[in-house]
């Protein structure tokens, strides 16, 4: 690829950075994940288009989260990825009165949810759109994905109770 | 391993010169002090010990040239709070071969004030999986196997509180310890929310501390100053680093495993034990370890704090010092639980000491039950 060609992406790149950190100051109410790794960058693609894809071991077809590089299950080096449903269950939670990351802004109290989806992983996200209410949030409670976008570059997986 | 139990003894075990908050004092003061108390109480000096053990911020490298020992040995394994625990079935393994005569196992940890300290680690997994959802802090992680255990076992939040209770009861009869007064089941429910379903009750203190323990091999321990602790049994275990790949969950496969290990060594059996010390970082985490380590079946472990039981006069005393929920609590607590065993084996326990006793156990979890080490202590052979 020549100069030529690769000097539009990285001048726009260098566009949507400046515009981040400027709302990064003012509007952003969770830490933006970073440091962002190669292993992940599929996943991350994939959110911004509305899809919640999970890596899949070529040789044995173990789902995994979160990415790595390597089947954890078969140890197979050949990983591809999968669409997952974005339907699950919600196998644990905690409902935070505080946040102890300063970083996170959202008002308390708020649901800490660990989602184990219909493919196998689980995965931290929040559950939201519920009471934060024991008598209301239950382990094993069926939930379904909510895509929410927080700036340009990033989209992150929620979930909420499935209709 | 079999053979080696009883080779090795606990001979020297100390705390820094003060806990609890110390915001003048480093981390890496807290070392040398909790090393230098540790090495006197054995009736040893310091340049007799050639093996240095430490986990945390400080390798071993530094502690040594920081207490002007060049060790013959060192070891740095680095799993979570419980290292110190795994590292006396290490000490055990490096005496035995004689890469080392007199090993010291040091702990020191400004995890109040920070006094000393500076962090820089990889978050690069929790900061994209973990963080943009408010996680942070290991009660916002420990709950997660606590509310399944409650999902699976239908345990209560009174049953975790009378963990809280039992503890503070001990915790009541320690000088040293940080909170004294004692609490009622009710207290726990009524204390200020955090992470459901923890209170500020069902969770550790943060506090400065230090802590260090000394052994050599069984022959030479004879020699020390004061009654040799017989190490009978070590094993150790990991499983997961992060609670959403924990294999067994609400159950720990690390601790299983480093209990089935140290029991085999030491010949023993759960029941044998009449002294218990686990790591309570919270309150769910003590029934879990039994459970795990095979006291009882899942579900049941909570059943050991119900009646007294677990408390001073009860039929199997759990956490003497007051544990992490009340004494002392640093952030990698593990050295904490095997200086109490000790003193409770030699009978130096005052108030709280358990009449005759003669197995200790001591468990502990590095991460959110992620890693385990356990020994098995007794001043017999």
């Amino acid at each position: 690829m020549s100069v030529a060609e690769t000097a539009q992406p990285l001048l726009h790149d260098q566009r949507t950075t400046n515009t981040k950190r400027g709302r990064n100051t003012v509007e952003l109410k969770r830490p933006l994940p970073t440091p962002m790794t190669p292993e992940a960058k599929p996943y991350w693609d994939g959110l911004k288009e509305g899809k919640l894809m999970m890596p899949k071991c070529d040789d044995c077809g173990h789902v995994f989260f979160y990415p790595r590089i390597a089947c954890p299950s078969c140890h197979s080096r050949s990983v591809g990825w999968t669409q997952a449903s974005g339907k699950g269950k919600l196998f644990s939670f905690e409902i935070a009165h505080r946040s102890l990351n300063p970083a996170f802004k959202i008002e308390a109290p708020f649901i800490l949810a660990m989602i184990e989806l219909d493919e196998g992983p689980r995965m931290m996200s929040n559950l939201i759109n519920v009471d934060p209410d024991p008598a209301v949030v239950k382990c094993d409670m069926p939930v379904e994905v909510v895509f929410e976008k927080q700036n340009d570059d990033v989209t992150i997986a929620l979930f909420q109770p499935a209709s | 391993m079999k053979e080696l139990s009883n080779s090795v003894c606990i001979v020297g075990v100390d705390e820094s010169d003060e806990i609890g908050s110390l915001p003048n004092v480093s981390q890496l003061s807290l070392h040398v002090q909790a090393s230098h108390n540790a090495v006197r109480d054995a009736g040893l000096k310091m340049s007799d010990v050639d093996g240095i053990f430490t986990a945390g911020q400080h390798s071993p490298a530094l502690l040594g040239e920081a207490l002007g020992v060049n060790p013959r040995y060192v070891d740095g394994t680095s799993v979570g709070g419980c290292s110190f625990i795994i590292m006396v079935g290490h000490a055990l393994l490096a005496l035995h071969h004689g890469l080392c005569d007199v090993a010291l196992i040091s702990h020191g940890e400004s995890g109040r004030s920070g006094c000393g300290v500076t962090r820089a680690r990889d978050t690069s997994l929790s900061g994209q999986f973990e963080n943009p959802y408010g996680f942070g802090g290991a009660p916002s992680y420990f709950g997660m196997i606590t509310n399944r255990h409650m999902h699976e076992y239908g345990t209560t939040l009174e049953d975790w509180a009378r963990v809280a209770v039992s503890t503070r009861a001990w915790a009541g009869l320690n000088p040293k310890a940080k909170f004294r007064d004692p609490i009622t089941v009710q207290d726990v429910l009524d204390s200020r929310p955090m992470f459901y379903p923890f209170n500020l009750l069902n969770i550790c203190l943060v506090t400065d501390a230090g802590g260090a323990v000394v052994l050599t091999r069984a022959d030479r321990a004879k020699d020390c100053a004061k009654k040799p602790v017989y190490v009978r049994g070590a094993g150790e275990g990991t499983d997961h680093v992060f609670v959403t790949e924990m294999e067994e969950m609400p159950l720990s496969v690390a601790t299983r495993n480093s209990g089935k290990k140290a029991f085999e060594m030491a010949g023993v059996s759960p029941g044998d034990f009449d002294h218990v010390m686990l790591y309570d970082a919270f309150t769910s985490g003590p029934p879990i370890m039994l459970e795990s380590l095979g006291f009882c079946k899942p579900g049941e472990g909570v059943s050991y704090f119900e009646d007294g039981k677990s408390t001073p006069g009860g039929s199997l005393p759990i956490n003497t010092n007051g544990g992490g929920l009340s004494y002392t609590h640093t952030g990698m607590y593990g050295i904490f639980p095997i200086i109490e065993a000790v003193r409770q084996q030699r009978g130096e326990c005052g108030d709280r000491q358990v009449p005759g006793a003669s197995l200790s156990l001591v468990n502990g979890m590095g991460g959110m039950l992620s890693a385990a080490g356990t020994i098995v202590l007794s001043n017999q052979k």
